[in-house]
């Protein structure tokens, strides 16, 4: 929220307004239409009729402009972490990362010349989902964290500048 | 596999000068030397017994502790009558191959993959940039005495560190 971020004591208007606003974010949660590899399919089967994540709000945009959520589906090489961060920085804020599936969370096996070793090397990360590749549960699971750790946020009461965004 | 004159047509017309490398894997295999790739390949394509029109890869090999350390090699297949031969060129340090693009247009990206893992140079090559890797990539990942796991830098900590005279650094990059 910019401006307004930080600049009031905690009283009950400004922490009733912060339960809509982060009711609205959390409910609204758009991920690029962004899949590197093999975490990429169990990502669209998570959002195919199958699994359904449109039930939770969360509908796939196909620019970063309209996103709020990047999804690190898949392996991040270094030639293509630039492209990583360029679509970070090009999100509107507020913003969020999930880290699918262990190449983007450590590089996984590819301990290697060519890889990674963690997107967190690249951009902020807020959720890890474990696995080779993560089932579509674990991605709606990780999305559900994400909703509750955006429910957690302070938006507009003071609080430590260290700790602006999540309590 | 290959026709029933191939060794004998092949031995009529280049005598010594290439060498017959068996059957590895039921294919047959011949060894040349770097200047004869050229002439040999565009014989096994244009000739009518033969027509070699396919070239299904180009790899390298790197044999690290010895003395030609390079080796290219090509696999042919005959469309018209379903043979497969394979064509083995030793090289010595630094690599330079003649390019075969003027045979088959498709050597073009091979030899670029083959020169981006090996550093192998082909020559003639009308546009020989790594096809991988980044343009600023440092060695050639697949020589074997470059680290599986890279060099140390912002984005992998655990590579190793890297020396004033890396081994996979010198030589065979220059073009």
């Amino acid at each position: 929220m910019g401006k307004l971020e930080n600049r009031f004591p905690d009283n009950v208007f400004f922490s009733t307004a912060d339960s809509l606003i982060n009711w609205g974010r959390k409910s609204a949660l758009w991920p690029e239409t962004f899949g590197i590899a093999c975490c990429a399919i169990e990502m669209i089967s998570a959002g195919c009729s199958r699994y359904d994540l449109d039930r939770f709000g969360i509908v796939f945009r196909a620019s970063p402009r309209q996103s709020d959520v990047m999804i690190i589906a898949g392996t991040v090489t270094k030639k293509f972490a630039p492209v990583v961060r360029r679509l970070y920085d090009q999100m509107p804020e507020p913003r969020w990362v999930i880290a699918m599936g262990t190449c983007a969370i450590s590089g996984g096996v590819y301990n290697t010349y060519a890889v990674v070793q963690g997107s967190e090397l690249i951009v902020p990360v807020d959720v890890h989902v474990p696995g080779c590749p993560p089932r579509p549960e674990a991605l709606m699971h990780g999305f559900v964290l994400l909703q509750e750790q955006i429910q957690r946020t302070h938006v507009l009461r003071r609080g430590d500048p260290d700790h602006a965004v999540v309590s | 596999m290959g026709g029933p004159n191939l060794r004998e047509r092949i031995e009529r017309r280049f005598g010594g000068r290439v060498r017959d490398g068996g059957l590895p894997d039921g294919m047959q295999t011949f060894l040349v030397d770097p200047d004869l790739v050229v002439e040999l390949c565009r014989f096994f394509k244009d000739d009518p017994e033969f027509r070699f029109d396919f070239l299904s890869d180009i790899c390298g090999v790197d044999h690290y502790p010895e003395d030609d350390r390079f080796e290219v090699v090509y696999h042919l297949y005959s469309i018209a009558f379903k043979w497969r031969v394979r064509i083995k060129c030793r090289s010595g340090d630094p690599p330079k191959v003649p390019s075969v693009v003027g045979v088959w247009r498709t050597a073009n990206w091979h030899e670029r993959e083959t020169y981006d893992m090996y550093g192998i140079v082909f020559e003639d090559h009308p546009d020989l940039r790594r096809i991988y890797m980044w343009d600023e990539f440092e060695g050639y990942p697949m020589r074997k005495d470059f680290p599986v796991r890279g060099y140390k830098d912002a984005y992998n900590p655990f590579g190793e560190e890297k020396t004033a005279a890396a081994p996979s650094d010198t030589g065979g990059g220059e073009r």
